[in-house]
């Protein structure tokens, strides 16, 4: 889009200034080029965030921002519940809680090179992946409810995985005032036999090799060396995540008028958090997080299961599991003022400053482990919350990269066949059970990511501390 | 006319549409379009057959048709290749025809989160033909 529609604030930083209907400014963070590459409905889609009721200070879109239903890919917006602020379904999305977690597996790439191919099968073996792929764990209803209330914890008490995993997720593995009832049972039979299941699309298991380390000291204490081996994680709240998303995007669009809210967009579609709309979705959407925090919980646990077959010592701990497609209730100043404030992340990371009381302690003196997926065949990175992420956009960073061509373009241009040739001659292994998922999430389909990351990083929303190269990819 | 099915571009998203003479015979394609987002329809055999009904008004019906159809295939694990949809007021009473998916068979690519009001449309066009309409979310 035309930099010249923004008043430039810094490098980074470009402004929608306040007009018509809009509440607050608008604010991307981009250079230059990111800006003239972006799409410009991210414009017309910030512009309409901010026009909605309840936001404070600014609405917001990171870095690698694009087109997404109502709010877009990349968007940030917080509402203060007394000033009848709203939350809403489009600004979390139909993946509740999608996010990443990275494992260190103590183990370095030459632990590895050799028997790689034979990981690439244990894992593509263990962790069920693609369409129609289901779990061995079937939840019935008193389960499924248990599990909707406890999210990782529930997972963890059940075995899947270790209570020190709790600690290095956030919410602490289980995210506060979940209501399974106001989860619909179309809902929960969605997700009846998906529990511990990848899915498909964006979604992967990847072994990665720490490639480069920017910054000694924040790697050292997150437990990252140069040429370790990493395995994350990338998948939301399958089936649930998505009913839940697909019927109060509806109900809340339909009830826009009776709240007396103009929607712009019928996808903006949101409900003002005193209301019982506004409460059952929070209470359901939440239900949805510990979905999907017990989904990556108990796929840690079957990747380490993979693992133990192959290298039986070793030993897979968690450096951290983020969300980044959610609405949560948290702290932050505005004016010098702590208010409780809802904010929503679209295809956006939280990324608390150092000192954060919700940091785990190990971590506390950093700042929060910002996780950025990658692409297949492209890198990951690890980054940092900064002292300013939190007046820069209520502690956010970007999440990946985004698609920057259609699947059916990219189903045109490339063959899955070659595709894995291409990638298994740069040493990097796939397993996915289609090759017509593969062309369609060919690597240069994608945006590239470190760019993105760049330019995170020199808006100050996040720290680069490592990148991470793919070495096997498990391709949902 | 022959009733028939297209995608097209949303940016990197995608959409789907269905064309025919008659409202019911455009849902039917606009599901056979749906299909083809995760596979090719022609390789799913049309061998045990759905009940479904909805009832919304307007546009509505339109998406919670698209809607029930992914709830139908996610929870039966199921792919969909032929569809009779009969429409009256706002009352939609349907058969889906597909079978279990078979993962070497139909080489599913991405399963479809929900549809979406995006490009949410149905319309009759110059030459009477009904269009309808949407973006998935995938």
């Amino acid at each position: 889009m035309d930099p010249r529609q923004f008043i430039q604030r810094d490098e980074t930083t470009w402004e929608i200034p306040v007009t018509g209907p809009m509440r607050v400014p608008a604010i991307i963070y981009a250079d230059e080029a990111l800006l003239l590459a972006m799409d410009q409905k991210v414009y017309q889609q910030i512009t309409n965030v901010a026009t909605l009721p309840g936001i404070v200070e600014a609405a917001y879109a990171m870095p690698d921002a694009h087109w997404g239903y109502g709010f877009p890919i990349g968007g940030v917006a917080a509402f203060d519940p007394d000033l009848g602020g709203v939350v809403s379904a489009g600004g979390v999305g139909f993946d509740i809680s999608c996010g990443v977690r990275t494992l260190h597996t103590g183990l370095h790439i030459s632990d590895i090179e050799r028997h790689k191919h034979w990981l690439a099968d244990e894992l593509f073996k263990t962790v069920p992946a693609g369409v129609g792929s289901t779990g061995r764990i079937r939840l019935q209803n008193k389960e499924m409810l248990a599990m909707l209330k406890g999210g990782a914890k529930w997972a963890v008490e059940k075995g899947f995985g270790e209570y020190r995993d709790l600690q290095y997720t956030e919410e602490g593995g289980c995210m506060a005032g979940a209501d399974p009832a106001c989860v619909s049972d179309r809902a929960k039979k969605r997700q009846r036999e998906e529990m511990g299941t990848l899915g498909s699309g964006n979604h992967y298991l990847e072994v990665q090799r720490v490639a480069e380390i920017y910054d000694q000291n924040t790697a050292a204490v997150f437990g990252l060396q140069k040429d370790a081996v990493v395995v994350s994680i990338h998948c939301g709240s399958r089936g649930l995540g998505h009913q839940i998303g697909t019927e109060f995007l509806k109900q809340m669009a339909l009830s826009a008028s009776r709240h007396a809210i103009t929607l712009p967009d019928r996808e903006l579609a949101c409900a003002p958090l005193h209301s019982s709309l506004g409460k059952t979705y929070l209470g359901a959407m939440r239900a949805g997080i510990n979905c999907a925090l017990a989904n990556r919980q108990i796929i840690t646990h079957l990747t380490r299961q993979a693992f133990s077959r192959i290298f039986p010592g070793a030993r897979l701990t968690l450096l951290y599991d983020v969300s980044h497609n959610t609405c949560k209730q948290e702290r932050h100043s505005i004016d010098g003022v702590k208010k409780s404030l809802f904010v929503h992340r679209k295809g956006a990371t939280r990324a608390f400053a150092p000192g954060h009381p919700e940091l785990p302690e190990a971590y506390r003196s950093v700042g929060q482990p910002v996780l950025i997926g990658g692409s297949m065949g492209t890198c990951s990175y690890v980054l940092c919350g900064t002292e300013v992420s939190e007046q820069r956009a209520f502690s956010s960073a970007c999440h990946g990269a985004g698609r920057a061509i259609s699947r059916r373009k990219a189903l045109k241009q490339w063959r899955g066949r070659e595709l894995l040739d291409d990638l298994a001659a740069r040493g990097i292994i796939i397993r996915s059970p289609s090759l017509r998922g593969v062309a369609e999430e060919a690597p240069l389909a994608y945006k590239d990511v470190s760019t993105v990351v760049d330019v995170a990083d020199k808006a100050g929303l996040a720290r680069k501390v490592a990148r991470l190269e793919p070495v096997v990819c498990i391709k949902g | 006319m022959i009733p028939r099915w297209e995608h097209f571009e949303h940016g990197a998203d995608i959409g789907i549409r269905g064309i025919a003479a008659s409202p019911g015979e455009a849902f039917e394609q606009i599901a056979v379009a749906l299909t083809a987002v995760i596979t090719d329809p022609g390789q799913v055999a049309a061998v045990q057959g759905v009940d479904i009904s909805c009832q919304a008004p307007d546009l509505e019906l339109l998406l919670d048709w698209i809607n029930d159809l992914i709830y139908q295939m996610a929870v039966r694990g199921m792919l969909f290749s032929r569809y009779q949809v009969a429409i009256q007021n706002d009352a939609l009473r349907a058969k889906a025809f597909g079978e279990p998916i078979d993962r070497k068979k139909h080489q599913p690519g991405v399963e479809i989160k929900s549809a979406t009001f995006t490009e949410l449309r149905a319309y009759q066009n110059s030459d009477q033909h009904w269009i309808v309409q949407c973006v998935v979310d995938v």
